[in-house]
């Protein structure tokens, strides 16, 4: 028995069970948050009458969603149509087996941990790219292809910011790379990594000022335009699931993972400090959508390929040079 | 014995209790479609805004996609070229789905309806299944979110069986 309940299989899989719970619950709390935040900065309430303070709301909306009928136009590709929702959530989940939660809290910790997360989350654009093209929609196959277009041109500073800390560790494995932040942070030694990262990431998960794939005053609805029921439902899922990866990832390469402030731990264990950092993060995510408007297109693709890519392409050469002479 | 007399839209096969909780979950999140045909339009806008704050109530996800919305607000005078527009959104949607005709115009055409008129389809129940109505010409907000409540109401069959609501209107009884 005791040999069943070391064993990697059954870590595995209590990993898994656990994961699938987190993500669910991790969505229906930021939906409900996004709803509340979005209400307070537009002087609403939000919601507020299912139960308290609302927190019961998305749970109801999730009930509803999977009462839906689930629509598949006549013109669309079935498989890839019906394949898709399921597609954009499992890359989502393969983030959480090399998140450090904790000292003791990484499910697997891998030598190149940064390199796979990073992977994975370059798979969810093609199963957007999939659902949008299987719809046979106009909307969301524009939707889509601008996903695509975006997510390449804004991968490409993401993984540069993210080098220049992989190269100040030397190792790709998240555990060192937040043993390495003891003391002090790396958002104070690379900041403009940190902020390069930071927008990247906003730009990665489709969300506001960046949400032009899913423009409403365009686009309908984007890459979800012919979904409905829990198969649109999942698409809201992963994205929500996707933001927590996200700021997880920017919270242990710049914000000192499970280590407290300049190494003032206060009492509190690793996953509460990683945990609080996140939804801080989120939360300034959050912030940032609510407060400013939708770029246009062209606007977005300058950015990303006049901007941002030789600022991370410098930093990262200035990084290495640093390293190197000094 | 013999076979049960059904009420009209009454479905032959109950799920009592399933029926009970999804129908409480459907009345509380009741996500209008983003589609506004005249001056109604403004209010119903305002009715999501700051100041009358529909998401209160779980109804202020206003979605763009038809495919993910479950009401439909016909906000306003529906001309005889908007009908066929308004007929395919309401096809489009998924079940189940309900519909509110705001305003006079939607309800009977409103100052647009006389004879010899040839503009207009004199109200949104010629074309789509209206379950409320909501009278005005436009309707205040209030008015609107009267409407809403009304709707759960129906959906839930009375307000008292709508447990998971906190707000509960005075002086109205529900059944």
């Amino acid at each position: 028995m005791g040999d069943l309940v070391g064993s990697e299989w059954f870590r595995l899989v209590i990993g898994l069970v656990i994961v699938l719970a987190f993500s669910q619950l991790n969505a229906l709390f930021l939906v409900w948050l996004e709803r509340k935040v979005a209400g307070h900065i537009q002087l609403r309430i939000g919601p507020k009458e299912v139960g308290p303070f609302g927190i019961l709301q998305t749970i109801v909306d999730g009930i509803k969603l999977v009462g839906k009928e689930l629509i598949t136009p006549l013109s669309a590709d079935r498989k890839l149509f019906v394949i898709a929702p399921v597609l954009v959530f499992m890359p989502v989940l393969v983030g959480f087996l090399v998140l450090p939660f904790g000292p003791d809290l990484i499910i697997r910790d891998m030598n190149l941990g940064v390199l796979l997360i990073f992977a994975f989350s370059a798979f969810t654009v093609l199963a957007i790219l999939a659902g949008g093209w299987a719809a046979n929609n106009k909307y969301a196959l524009l939707g889509a292809i601008r996903s695509v277009a975006q997510n390449v041109a804004y991968e490409i500073p993401l993984l540069l910011a993210a080098l220049s800390v992989v190269l100040m560790v030397q190792s790709m494995n998240f555990g060192q790379i937040v043993q390495a932040q003891g003391k002090i942070w790396f958002i104070f030694l690379q900041p403009v990594a940190g902020l390069i990262y930071l927008i990247c990431a906003t730009a990665e998960t489709n969300r506001a000022p960046f949400d032009i794939p899913e423009a409403e005053s365009e686009l309908v609805a984007g890459f979800h335009t012919e979904y409905s029921g829990m198969r649109f439902g999942l698409f809201f899922l992963a994205e929500y699931t996707n933001m927590f990866i996200v700021s997880a990832v920017a919270t242990s390469l710049f914000f000192g993972g499970w280590h407290g402030p300049f190494g003032f731990a206060l009492g509190l264990p690793g996953v509460v400090w990683f945990l609080l950092k996140t939804y801080i993060l989120i939360f300034v995510i959050m912030w940032v959508r609510w407060t400013f408007p939708r770029l246009r297109f062209d606007q977005l693709m300058n950015f990303a390929w006049k901007v941002m890519i030789q600022l991370a392409l410098a930093n990262l050469i200035a990084t290495a040079a640093v390293l190197k002479f000094v | 014995m013999g076979t049960q007399k059904l009420e009209p839209g009454e479905p032959v096969i109950k799920f009592a209790l399933l029926d009970d909780v999804l129908n409480l979950a459907r009345a509380n999140s009741l996500w209008p479609m983003t589609f506004g045909l005249a001056c109604c339009a403004i209010e119903m806008m305002a009715a999501g805004a700051s100041r009358f704050d529909l998401d209160r109530f779980g109804a202020g996800v206003f979605r763009p996609s038809p495919r993910q919305s479950d009401l439909m607000i016909v906000a306003g005078t529906i001309s005889k070229k908007m009908g066929p527009a308004i007929q395919m959104l309401w096809d489009q949607m998924p079940n189940p789905k309900w519909c509110i005709a705001m305003g006079n115009c939607a309800i009977s055409g409103g100052p647009f309806e006389y004879d010899g008129q040839y503009a207009i389809i004199p109200g949104a129940d010629l074309i789509v299944p209206v379950d409320i109505y909501v009278p005005g010409c436009p309707p205040r907000p209030e008015g609107l979110i009267q409407g809403f409540l009304a709707l759960e109401d129906k959906i839930t069959k009375g307000e008292s069986r709508n447990l998971l609501r906190r707000f509960r209107r005075h002086g109205e009884s529900g059944s």
